[in-house]
């Protein structure tokens, strides 16, 4: 097999894989390697999003093609003169080839970088937290560009959360990878909780909705109506002294001669109340969830 | 020509006769008359207290409602109407959706002239067949028996208004115009708090307690995976209706899962998969489960029983109990559930009662009831 032959040969195979979209590094180092007559240069890195050029060496006509991610193109340019790239074509980051065929091919290949950080993506972890729970809340801050490639070195990320005035946390974190993340403690109040991400100008915003925990120190007071119990919850807080939401269920049992009645009873404007038919001696306790109030132990003639 | 017209004419009497009486008595099937009023004189004469009950509840089976009435005893304290309803159901209740399948009598007691039978009725349902046992007081009243049917003592209720603070919890899905992240809502959390599987005379049940524990109202569906020795899944069940699936904030629900027909013995491993959605919920109607008790039924079984008080202003349509049993380590040794075949009017109160297994009922140390309910018109 001739030189000529064999350039022949490799020139329609590397044209053919092109076509096909494949075998891109084996086609050009295959023509890099056998033709001199034209030569093209291509800065090592470029920016997403941004014009750039492309010199090229030698005389007459050639075949321009440029493959990369999200884009696959082919231009008639001559040669020995710089070859514009359009900047809609450079949008995503990644490695770009450029090839130029005439009587033989030759490429490059260069790297687009992404440009500056232009959005903050922001997951935060749990939406509702009981207070008071230790590494309950957790946030994830990834920086893109204003194309949507990821920003692997983007810098320090400031994470703050403020539960009303207060300032829960204030952390500076260096993004590995592109991604920045922190865990953290609950507040202490229920209500909501802003959780804030800063890069640069850029910032998230996320809320959590900090809830009373289980229900603590549940006491019951009640009295006899003419058919039977009237028993009511004091005002039902939590440990920290958090109210617990409305319509939290509460139950009552009342143990009486006839057997045993249970009233599930939601909270309402903090108290729960309920309405039991018991007569004679008669014992009141009550839970709510898997916490336990008082008993409530009353006579026949009470 | 004169004797074959006579033969055929005689012939036609005779099996237009015979069909007429043979459709009384057809013991399957609806020939003849799916409801109002029998022929007179083609129900067989209730000889017997037996044969009375087995008249009336044909009639009842085939809704000749004029005929069950009509064949009811003097003494009887009840209008046709309530008579109706009584059979039929009223307000959407479980019974207006029932049909009388089929039933089995024992004589209680008899003399000349009173007797009680013992009926144990089968109905189909849309939940499923169930049972009722009644038993019928009957009065011989000129040669034949009749059924004493005793007027019903129903609650009345003065109009009122009740007030109600109404809790309620709706969802508001957004318009997914907002950036990536900022409107995730996490499911309600909830936990099994208790599992037990057992092996029961149908197969291998699996059992326990679940609570929401968190501040929202949570759709909840219990799933359990039977594991072999080897690994594989033997089988694959849900809770179904054994559990109720809308639960408030805090609010525990005992779950029961059956795999009928599968030994325990070749279960290794039981894989436990609790899921939970965000749902729309409201904290009203409340019912209080009131004087429950385990004692004996008519047929010497254990049974809870009590009795439902709607505290609410609205209908519950279809009651349904789920209780939960301890042994004296407070471990769930049984679940078992059952539907109130009437509806629970609002302020008023009605029976319930539910089988605990003949082996589990000595060990049986206390119970935990929880009232599931469906209304017509709300999801």
């Amino acid at each position: 097999m001739s030189w000529s032959t064999n350039t022949v040969w490799a020139n329609r195979r590397m044209r053919r894989l092109l076509r096909n979209g494949s075998g891109i590094v084996a086609t050009l180092s295959l023509a890099g390697g056998m033709c001199a007559a034209q030569d093209l240069r291509a800065p090592s890195a470029m920016t997403a999003g941004e014009a750039a050029t492309i010199s090229t060496t030698g005389s007459g006509k050639a075949t321009f093609y440029l493959v990369g991610p999200g884009v696959a193109n082919k231009s008639d340019i001559s040669l020995g003169s710089e070859i514009s790239l359009r900047a809609q074509d450079l949008r995503d980051s990644g490695q770009y080839f450029a090839t130029l065929c005439s009587d033989s091919c030759h490429s490059a290949s260069f790297f687009v970088m992404p440009a500056k950080p232009a959005n903050l993506a922001f997951l935060v972890h749990p939406s509702r937290v009981p207070v008071a729970a230790s590494d309950a809340v957790s946030g994830v801050a990834i920086a893109f560009d204003q194309f949507g490639n990821l920003v692997r070195d983007p810098g320090t990320v400031n994470f703050q959360l403020t539960a009303g005035k207060a300032s829960l946390l204030s952390r500076a974190v260096t993004a590995h990878d592109g991604i920045a993340w922190f865990r953290a403690t609950s507040g202490k109040s229920a209500g909501p909780l802003q959780v804030v991400a800063s890069l640069g100008d850029l910032s998230a915003r996320r809320n959590v909705q900090e809830v009373a925990s289980e229900p603590c120190n549940l006491r019951i007071t009640g009295q006899r109506t003419k058919d039977g119990l009237m028993v009511e919850t004091e005002p039902v807080h939590d440990c920290a002294g958090n109210p617990v939401p409305d319509g939290t269920i509460v139950s009552f049992t009342a143990t009486d001669a006839s057997g045993k009645s249970t009233v599930d009873a939601p909270i309402k404007r903090g108290i729960a109340r309920a309405e039991i038919a018991a007569s004679g001696p008669v014992v009141v306790s009550v839970a709510s969830g898997v916490a336990m109030g008082n008993e409530l132990r009353m006579g026949g003639g009470q | 020509m004169k004797t074959i017209l006579t033969i055929i004419v005689v012939a036609t009497v005779v099996l237009v006769a015979v069909g007429l009486l043979g459709a009384g008595q057809t013991k399957t099937g609806t020939i003849g008359f799916a409801s109002g009023a029998v022929l007179p004189g083609l129900t067989t004469k209730a000889d017997t207290p037996e044969q009375a009950v087995t008249n009336l509840l044909k009639d009842v089976q085939k809704r000749r409602w004029n005929a069950a009435y009509e064949a009811l005893s003097k003494t009887s304290g009840v209008d046709e109407q309530t008579f109706r309803e009584e059979w039929q159901g009223s307000n959407g209740s479980l019974r207006t959706f029932s049909n009388l399948e089929g039933s089995e009598l024992r004589p209680v007691h008899a003399t000349n002239d009173d007797a009680q039978i013992r009926a144990r009725l089968r109905w189909t349902t849309p939940v499923g067949p169930t049972e009722d046992v009644r038993d019928f007081h009957l009065h011989r009243e000129s040669g034949i028996w009749k059924v004493v049917w005793p007027k019903q003592q129903v609650e009345s209720v003065p109009a009122q208004v009740v007030p109600v603070t109404y809790l309620r919890w709706d969802l508001v899905t957004g318009d997914g115009k907002d950036e990536w992240g900022a409107r995730n809502i996490d499911p309600p959390h909830v936990r099994i708090v208790s599992m037990n599987a057992v092996n029961s005379a149908e197969g291998s049940v699996v059992m326990g307690e679940v609570v929401n524990e968190d501040t929202v109202p949570a759709f909840v569906n219990v799933n359990a995976t039977l594991v072999d020795g080897a690994g594989n899944a033997v089988d694959d069940e849900n809770s179904f209706d054994k559990i109720d699936h809308v639960l408030l904030p805090k609010q525990i629900t005992p779950y029961r899962i059956d795999f009928p027909g599968i030994d325990l013995g070749k279960v290794k491993n039981v894989r436990m998969d609790i899921k939970a959605s965000l749902v729309p919920a409201s904290a009203d109607p409340v019912i209080g489960v009131m004087d429950q008790k385990i004692e004996a039924d008519v047929q010497g079984r254990s049974v809870l029983r009590g009795e439902l008080l709607n505290q609410s202003g609205q209908t519950v349509n279809i009651p349904h109990v789920i209780v939960s049993f301890y042994d004296n380590n407070g471990k769930v040794i049984w679940v078992s559930d059952g539907y109130v075949d009437r509806a629970l009017q609002p302020e008023t109160s009605e029976p319930f009662s539910v089988d605990i297994p003949r082996t589990l009922a000595g060990k049986v140390q206390s119970f935990h009831v929880v009232v599931n309910q469906y209304s017509l018109g709300k999801s």
